[in-house]
């Protein structure tokens, strides 16, 4: 086959842009760095007229997985490193060393660090060079950090967080001297915090959300989740833990919302403890795992009785079927064995006896089952009205439109879940991700045979205000005993029109993944770093890990800052980079999911270009047409520049109906357009 | 406590010749240009010393806790080994595999935790329903009187139950046992000095919450039985 007869087929194949990268690449001389060293025979059998190898698809994630048996240490740990450029490891200060490092909030070129000792605030104008501006000494776990304007939130739950920001810790049961709760720190001036004031609750204070609504400028609310027992009544006033039935006023069961004016943060106080896990009754289980799926259709494959039973369906036990089935014999007059008549009689009438039986569920009588005690975490989304919880054995579905009672939309739980820990939206609310932290962070549960669905992320559609389990995702490089790993703190990147998220794994180091595809969620980039220490478990690993206007920053427990950055490659082109780069946020706190808008730029249109060869939904020549005309667009300007956008929309406006992604064609017309102004 | 041996320049013209324009994936050991070697071994230094610190906070109140949880928790797991072999529903087979998985884990964190604290460390010996804990000094003696322990014969009642009957009394079985827990962790909370220990703090509290999301799971079980409401 000719080289003009080659390109032709790479044309018109299905996936023809592979070739032509292949084909590059060998051109380039560059083959010895791609990490698809298959490319290379790929390409030879192309050259000899062999197209019958299959093209590798963009899934080739590298083999064997680099994470796997990285050497161990504390600051010079192996690392391994995919589709991410690392910007810089900043070591913590002197005070912090040692101490677990937590959440991380941002404000404009500043980010901020919570640790077990008190506060680091960076600054990342340099993300090569971050420069540590403010250490802020003053214990408490976990220091999980949020801010608003001038107001900086830093949770205290342990019980040694003192009021006067002392390092002796508290060492009495009952004491005047702890603070469990929220400190509120002025920061007008970042590099000298200022401790207005604080709000003490019953449980501390593990995490915290701060919600600013839309539509109230004077105030923001708080929504407390703490996980520690209650504390003694003697030390704070009105505290119970006892069941809701002994003392409907106990702490248990609820969660609680201060209300901080800004004007005057010292007067912050609880102004509603709103009970959402009321009357939850045990929901549906969702998000069977493979094994029962395969259990339960095995089941019917053999023909066994298969009963719907708390809106679940169950295989019915063989001694009771035996018993029924003999009933049906005794009910016909009958003897003998049950012949197969009985059998699909007692099929038919399978639904009707449970139903008598056991009744519909509802009524069971015996008062509402307590359900859980508190939240881990609550995700905030105000310019949608959502929040999720994510609460023990649930995840919830909130309506925050009044922030100071939130009310519960719907409950999933999952038996693949042990602990739900905390959720994450797409950008339109229309999916929300839930993580299970399973055994507390603290342990390795990345092990080989840690099962994919333990400890991982659950991904659900919300359809109608109830939630439709999707799929598990797990970071997938096994990781050793010495490495404590699970689901944990992350956040959306904001690439236009897909789904992708950067979490922490702890140890198991940072996966970024794309869930665009709520069924199917791939992974596209990883960092990850030999265990602390290669005898026995060490602290450290990435606590949690964000984007930031252009960086991916990470807090680690015990190595400090790291920067990263996104590179292009098959699962993320440049100009999808660029165009997550053009949104520009002035702050970001971890539970509160600010909602991304895309400002007019030509990246926006190359990134939906680029979109549409990756899936074929658009032809190829029309494509390349399109680049050709952004390219010649953005030479332009003024009046010519604006007439070849509108053109170039209007010509995208009749290809839309035609393309295999219409509706991503449109996305593509409307930014052009938007760029003509 | 060992310090991982600081590497040598070697390592650091490895890390320069790596920086290549290669987007592919790699493994390489990074040392921080700005930071000199003699600072990165002080950190290190540092960084274990503080680690040590916060391991002299401790009281007996919390080695009286870890000692008793392994015992509690090695029981769990001689409960829940019983699951594939009694005729468990898959539902309750992972409940168990999931509780094996979990306080394995957890009692290999709380020995470890009297290990660095240099206390008796209790090494646990599973043979069928015979549960033994050895080196843990008086406290191993105690073992079978913490809050919500089986006595012999509630183990031996579950041991020889079957399929749904082996459910309905795992999951009965396994809610006792595991409020014990909780009253534990009330107990050690009820002392002074109980948080003045992080990685106590963290356990016990992470047992906490772990344990009461997981009787309202168990007890959500316990009510959907069939088999339960067929008995009535």
């Amino acid at each position: 086959m000719t080289m003009q007869g080659i390109a032709t087929l790479f044309r018109w194949q299905k996936a023809p842009r592979w070739g032509v990268a292949l084909l590059l690449v060998g051109a380039l001389g560059l083959a010895a760095c791609t990490p698809r060293t298959v490319s290379t025979p790929m390409v030879a059998d192309a050259a000899q007229g062999d197209l019958v190898a299959p093209m590798p698809g963009p899934d080739a994630a590298p083999s064997p997985d680099p994470r796997v048996g990285l050497g161990a240490g504390l600051f010079d740990a192996e690392e391994a490193i995919w589709n991410l450029e690392k910007l810089s490891s900043t070591p913590p200060a002197d005070d912090f060393v040692g101490v677990t490092s937590s959440d991380l909030a941002f404000k404009d070129n500043y980010a901020i660090q919570g640790n077990y000792n008190g506060v680091m605030v960076w600054d990342i104008s340099n993300p090569n060079e971050p420069e540590l501006v403010t250490e802020y000494l003053c214990p408490a776990s976990q220091s999980d950090v949020s801010i608003y304007e001038n107001l900086l939130f830093v949770s205290g739950e342990g019980l040694g967080g003192r009021l006067d920001c002392g390092t002796t810790g508290v060492r009495d049961r009952v004491s005047d001297q702890r603070l469990r709760g929220i400190r509120i720190f002025d920061v007008t001036n970042i590099r000298e915090p200022e401790y207005v004031g604080n709000v003490q609750t019953c449980r501390g204070s593990h995490t915290h959300s701060v919600l600013k609504h839309p539509d109230d400028d004077e105030n923001v609310y708080v929504y407390i989740s703490g996980s520690a027992p209650v504390r003694p009544a003697e030390e704070l006033p009105g505290c119970s833990g006892a069941s809701p039935d002994e003392d409907p006023n106990t702490a248990l069961f609820r969660i609680e919302v201060i209300k901080v004016p800004l004007d005057n943060p010292d007067m912050a106080s609880i102004v509603s403890s709103p009970r959402i896990f009321e009357d939850l009754v045990a929901p549906p289980e969702h998000g069977p795992a493979p094994a029962d799926i395969r259990a339960l259709e095995q089941a019917r494959a053999e023909g066994r009785f298969i009963v719907e039973f708390g809106g679940q369906e169950r295989v019915l036990p063989d001694q009771f079927a035996m018993q029924m089935l003999r009933g049906m014999v005794q009910q016909r007059g009958g003897s003998g064995e049950p012949t197969a008549a009985d059998s699909t009689a007692l099929r038919e009438a399978l639904p009707g006896i449970i139903a008598q039986r056991f009744g519909s569920g509802d009524d069971e009588g015996d008062g509402p089952e307590p359900g859980p005690t508190q939240c881990h975490d609550i995700t905030l989304y105000p310019e949608i009205g959502l929040a999720g919880g994510a609460c023990e054995g649930y995840g919830l579905l909130l309506d925050i439109r009044d922030p100071a009672n939130p009310y519960r939309l719907d409950a999933v739980a999952d038996s693949n879940f042990s602990y739900w820990h905390s959720a994450t939206f797409d950008n339109e609310g229309t999916k929300v991700l839930f993580t299970d932290e399973w055994g507390g962070g603290g342990q390795p549960k990345c092990r080989e045979d840690d099962p994919m669905e333990w400890g991982a992320n659950a991904i659900f559609t919300i359809e109608n205000g109830k939630m439709v389990f999707q799929s598990y995702y797990k970071m997938p490089a096994p990781q050793t005993s010495q490495e404590n790993c699970v689901a944990h703190n992350g956040s959306l990147i904001p690439v236009p029109d897909r789904d992708i998220m950067v979490q922490a794994w702890y140890q198991g180091g940072i996966s970024i993944f794309d869930w665009t595809d709520p069924r199917n969620p791939i992974e596209i980039a990883f960092h990850d770093r030999g265990p602390v220490d290669a005898e026995q478990m060490g602290s450290g690993g990435s606590w949690s890990v964000y984007w930031y206007n252009g960086l991916i920053v990470s807090s680690e427990i015990s190595r400090g800052l790291d920067i990263f950055a996104l590179t292009p490659s098959d699962y993320l082109t440049e100009n999808e980079i660029a165009a997550a780069n053009t949104v520009q946020l002035d702050y970001l706190n971890a539970q509160g999911q600010p909602q991304f808008v895309w400002p007019a730029s030509f990246a926006l249109a190359r990134a939906y270009a680029d979109q549409l060869d990756r899936t074929d939904g658009l032809a190829a020549t029309q494509i390349a047409g399109v680049r050709a005309a952004l390219d010649a667009a953005e030479r332009a300007s003024g009046g010519t520049r604006r007439t070849a956008l509108r053109t170039l929309a209007g010509e995208l406006d009749e290809a839309a109906s035609g393309a295999r992604d219409s509706a991503k064609v449109r996305k593509l017309a409307q930014a052009v357009r938007d760029l003509a102004g | 406590m060992s310090f991982p041996a600081t590497r040598g320049l070697a390592l650091l013209l490895v890390v320069l010749l790596s920086l290549t324009a290669c987007s592919g994936p790699r493994a390489t050991t990074t040392a921080e240009p700005a930071v000199t070697e003699e600072d990165t071994a002080a950190r290190e230094a540092l960084y274990w010393q503080r680690q040590e610190e916060a391991r002299s906070q401790f009281t007996p109140a919390h080695v009286h806790f870890m000692t008793g949880m392994i015992g509690h928790h090695a029981q769990a797991l001689v409960m829940s080994r019983l699951a594939p072999t009694n005729g468990a529903s898959p539902a309750v087979q992972r409940l168990a595999a999931r509780i094996i998985n979990a306080q394995k884990d957890e009692i290999a964190t709380m020995q470890k935790w009297l290990r660095d604290r240099e206390q008796p460390v209790p090494e646990v010996h599973i043979d069928g329903l015979k549960l033994t804990i050895h080196g843990a000094g008086e406290h191993g003696m105690h073992h079978m009187n913490m809050p919500g322990m089986l006595s012999q014969a509630q183990l031996e009642e579950l041991a020889a139950a079957q399929d749904g009957d082996f459910d309905r009394l795992f999951l009965t079985y396994m809610i006792q046992h595991h409020q014990g827990a909780i009253t534990m962790v009330d107990a050690l909370f009820d002392t002074d000095g109980a948080g003045m220990d992080e990685a106590a703090f963290r356990l016990a509290s992470d047992i906490n919450v772990d344990q009461i999301t997981e009787i309202n799971r168990m007890q959500q079980m316990l009510d959907a039985l069939p088999t339960a409401a067929q008995d009535r």
